[in-house]
């Protein structure tokens, strides 16, 4: 396990529920909402937070996946990225709310490609954020609407987010530099981010 | 200015130890302890003494291409590998088909003086493969030209290749051909095989040179003449001279050290150092000469020296000139190929690198090897070196030579053309000096 | 990826790497916007030494579709010094900043040659060389014939079992080399048929089994079944007597066309000789793939262009 654990399972699961309430709330009810999560495990945790809001209105949320690797700024400063699928719901978002879902808000840069991504999609009525962790650091002025954990941290150090359905455990961890990287695990909101 | 040259205690071909004393441009004593006042003493220890190699079949250039060599740079990368005679090639501009080419030619090589030229003369008029060359008045000029062919062009025409086999009977002279079915090479860039089926690179088959060799060898056999075959290059045509030789028909052949060496593999990489003419064959082919060359079958080594500026192999392979480098690293390549592979010994060497190749160029002084009253022409190799291969190892204008980067066994350490020294320690003697040492032999 | 030169040196896990890019550049073709700003600032030069304007305009627009500056160069030399154009040339473009060069040239190895020379830092793309290679074109068959099978659930799927047939020149063919490479590194089984005289020598070494009767290939059922073009010059060398009679022995007509099983498909990288090589009911049928190859020819570009362009310098495969 890398680093120090700062959410177990449950407290994953809670703060997702607590998120998708928030959603709700703020966008009083669930018309016209659109869930896009942005891979890997964003989505994940966008198909989860739909899920929730459905279990709560009883009715199902529209929800996919943007893949923002092909707007990212800093393709050529990183090694080659494998892009994911963009999954749109079969609405559109045209006119729609959507709530852009990330694991680890850090800099800000993914989500500034991830709005161009959507202009170049549709036209939504309103973007939203929500991050399981935001970690501080933004490089650009943006700023998330729905947070599970606010996690306070050094520039060098390193949040891991394992889930389930990739990683087969669930937790958030923080590590400090020196530890050694895990060989089959790409880290999430490391520097590079 | 006549050399005095004691040779300590260098190893003779046949597995002995001698002195060798040089004097007035002939091996004047052999033997233990030998003396000589204000001798040149070269501590050969160690070291293997060859007589003087000799090339049938190289490319100096000139006149006419003196941008990728030069009589003199040719002169001086053959001194540097141990050679002391070459047979210049005839593809040159004005093709070298009249006396007055050939007389040039040998000129030229005098004057510089680090080996002996022996002008070829061309078979056909401009090589063009139509009309006989003045075979005749080449013979009888100055150059005493002995050894003609077409080479980089096959004779083709079946009649022709006939007549002049016979017409070179009269002035004892041979012709070397260059064999090459020339529709089935229409295009051909490597050796058609595996490989190029997969480089998508138009192919030179095996039998476009056996089926000249074949045609070649009854021609001579009925009219009588002897043959040369240059840079065999294939196991089928190993067969075929084995076969010729066999039923008593009066053929050499030569082997180039790539061929001995060296796949279509490297062709692989579209590096255009790989690209020559005939094609680097396959490892097959490879095994097959080295045999050949180790049974007789193949009887010299000849280097097909051709030199090319870097513009002509800098550049898509289709559009690169054939031909590699091959004389400063000729003895080397022989040495890895042949001797550390137990199928020659020194003397095997110094027959298919030195006495052979003279007696089929028809240049005397050779037929002895280093021995008493024989011209001093001589090299002394350490076989023991090993270096890795590279530019700074030549000693021409070009560099095209595909063993650049490998290792190669051996390193040419003297060289004594006509008496005197042409490389001292490795390094060749000055051009000044060189060319006052002929100067001075001629008298 | 540094270079895209050949199939030969792709692995499986490369090749689906980029087959599955390109399902993400085929998905942006659907949209309304069909534009990506990945390349935005990075230039790409079609530097064609050989006419194929087909080609051409197809990395053009993959090059456009992901925001890349594009410069056209056709460069048809003068065959006096093409050796030294080739190396001025590529030293002009690196002058000039080119990021990529894409490279149609009529010699074999030319982007090899390029790519290992000196004279450029740039990616190189082999857009055909000679009777070589012609990989991207390969890359778009392969992702062809895993779309046509596979559909929407294509991603990251191999080849495996599927049955390829490609009939025709395969001796001058820089497509059928770099079909064969890939297709069987992906897990196909390619069956070559050919008259003799257009069958390499060395075949036999090729990962392909090969014959020469295309009616007892047919009759197999394969279910790609790949026409290849006839080259007008190849009559005039004596590969074949006539039109007329390679026609009747290789050529896909209506006959051997009612011979394909259901679920096969026809392939054609084009430009056809439609009665030659290949019907039109055979060209225009539900089976024939041929518009398609062009159109997933650019989803394929932009995923090469992409690979070659992204990730650090210096970066392996």
């Amino acid at each position: 396990m890398p680093g120090r654990i700062v959410l177990q399972h449950a407290d994953i699961a809670r703060a997702l529920t607590r998120i998708s309430h928030e959603i709700l709330e703020s966008n009083r009810g669930p018309e016209s909402l659109v869930i896009l999560g942005i891979p890997t495990r964003g989505v994940i945790l966008a198909d989860r937070i739909a899920l929730a809001i459905g279990d709560i209105t009883g009715q199902p949320i529209a929800v996919g996946a943007l893949d923002v690797t092909m707007y990212r700024d800093d393709l050529a400063q990183h090694p080659t990225r494998t892009p994911s699928p963009t999954r749109v719901p079969a609405g559109g978002i045209d006119g729609a709310t959507v709530v852009l879902v990330d694991d680890v808000l850090y800099s800000g840069r993914t989500i500034r490609a991830a709005l161009d991504a959507l202009g170049d999609i549709g036209r939504p009525r309103a973007v939203r954020l929500a991050a399981l962790v935001d970690r501080g650091h933004r490089e650009l002025p943006i700023r998330p609407d729905f947070v599970g954990k606010n996690l306070p941290s050094a520039q060098g150090e390193r949040i891991f987010v394992r889930l389930t359905e990739t990683d087969g455990e669930e937790f958030v961890s923080i590590a400090s530099p020196d530890t050694p990287p895990q060989t089959d695990q790409p880290t999430t909101g490391g520097p590079t981010r | 200015m006549t050399s005095t040259i004691l040779i300590r205690a260098a190893a003779m071909t046949d597995g002995s130890r001698s002195d060798i004393l040089v004097r007035d441009g002939i091996v004047a004593e052999l033997g233990g302890g030998l003396s000589a006042t204000g001798a040149t003493v070269i501590d050969a220890d160690g070291l293997i003494a060859l007589p003087g190699l000799v090339d049938l079949h190289t490319h100096l250039r000139e006149p006419g291409y003196e941008q990728s060599e030069t009589v003199l740079g040719g002169s001086r990368a053959a001194a540097a590998g141990g050679f002391t005679a070459v047979h210049a090639m005839a593809n040159t501009s004005p093709v070298a088909d009249t006396a007055g080419v050939v007389e040039q030619v040998k000129a030229l090589g005098d004057a510089a003086g680090y080996v002996t030229v022996r002008p070829v003369g061309a078979v056909t008029v401009g090589l063009a493969g139509t009309q006989l060359a003045e075979i005749g008045a080449m013979a009888s000029s100055r150059a005493r030209v002995r050894v003609f062919s077409d080479d980089g062009k096959c004779v083709s025409d079946p009649l022709l290749m006939r007549r002049a086999l016979e017409y070179v009977t009269t002035i004892d002279g041979v012709v070397a051909q260059h064999a090459q079915e020339p529709r089935l090479t229409e295009g051909a860039q490597m050796n058609e095989g595996t490989v190029s089926g997969e480089l998508g690179l138009p192919g030179w088959p095996a039998v476009a040179e056996e089926a000249i060799i074949a045609r070649d060898v009854l021609l001579a056999q009925h009219v009588g003449a002897r043959l040369h075959v240059c840079h065999v290059s294939t196991a089928g045509s190993v067969e075929v001279v084995r076969w010729a030789k066999a039923r008593g028909i009066h053929v050499t052949a030569e082997v180039t050290p790539h061929h001995l060496m060296l796949t279509d593999e490297l062709v692989r990489s579209y590096d255009a150092r790989f690209k020559v003419n005939p094609p680097l064959r396959r490892e097959e082919d490879v095994l097959a000469l080295r045999a050949g060359l180790a049974d007789g079958t193949i009887d010299i080594v000849a280097t097909d020296h051709a030199p090319h500026p870097e513009e002509s192999k800098d550049c898509e392979w289709d559009v690169a000139a054939m031909g590699m480098i091959g004389l400063e690293s000729a003895l080397s390549v022989v040495h890895s190929a042949m001797v550390e592979t137990g199928l020659l010994d020194w003397a095997g060497v110094a027959r298919v690198l030195s006495s052979t190749p003279a007696r089929i160029g028809g240049l005397a002084g050779y037929d002895r090897g280093i021995a008493v009253g024989a011209p001093a022409e001589l090299t002394l190799y350490d076989p023991a070196a090993s270096r890795l291969f590279g530019t700074a190892d030549l000693r021409g204008s070009a560099v095209n030579s595909p063993f650049l980067d490998r290792s190669l066994p051996g390193r040419i350490l003297t060289t004594v053309h006509a008496g005197y020294p042409t490389v001292l320690d490795g390094e060749l003697v000055d051009v000044d000096t060189v060319a006052r040492s002929a100067g001075a032999t001629r008298g | 990826m540094r270079h895209l030169l050949s199939t030969r040196d792709l692995d499986r896990a490369t090749a689906i790497e980029i087959l599955d890019v390109a399902e993400d550049m085929a998905d942006v073709q659907q949209r309304a916007v069909r534009k990506l700003p990945t390349l935005r600032g990075r230039t790409v030069v079609n530097l064609f030494f050989e006419d194929s304007t087909r080609t051409r305009i197809s990395f053009e627009a993959a090059a456009k579709r992901l925001s890349a500056d594009v410069i056209n160069f056709s460069a048809k030399g003068s065959s006096v010094s093409k050796g030294e154009s080739l190396k001025d040339t590529a030293q002009t473009l690196a002058a000039i900043g080119a990021d990529a060069v894409v490279i149609r040239h009529p010699a074999s190895g030319a982007p090899q040659v390029l790519a290992q020379s000196a004279w450029i830092e740039a990616g190189i793309v082999n857009a055909g060389d000679g009777t070589h290679e012609h990989p991207t074109q390969g890359l778009l068959d392969a992702f062809t014939i895993r779309r046509r099978i596979h559909g929407d659930a294509a991603r990251g799927r191999d080849l495996d079992g599927i049955r390829v047939t490609i009939v025709g020149d395969i001796l001058h063919s820089r497509v059928a080399r770099s079909n064969v490479w890939l297709l069987s590194s992906l897990g196909a089984e390619v069956h070559l048929v050919a008259p003799a005289t257009l069958m390499p020598v060395g075949v036999g070494s090729w990962p392909a089994t090969r014959g020469y009767d295309l009616d007892e290939a047919l009759a197999t059922k394969p279910d790609v079944v790949m026409m290849l073009r006839v080259q007008a010059e190849r009559m005039s060398a004596a590969f074949f007597p006539t039109a007329r009679e390679y026609s009747r022995y290789w050529g896909l007509d209506d006959r051997r066309f009612a011979m394909l099983g259901a679920g096969s498909m026809v392939m054609h990288p084009g430009p056809m000789n439609r009665g030659l090589e290949i019907s039109s009911r055979a060209a225009d049928s539900a089976k024939s793939t041929v518009l398609e190859q062009v159109a997933n020819g650019v989803s394929v570009r932009m995923a090469v262009l992409y690979l070659v362009l992204s990730g650090e310098k210096g970066e392996t495969p």
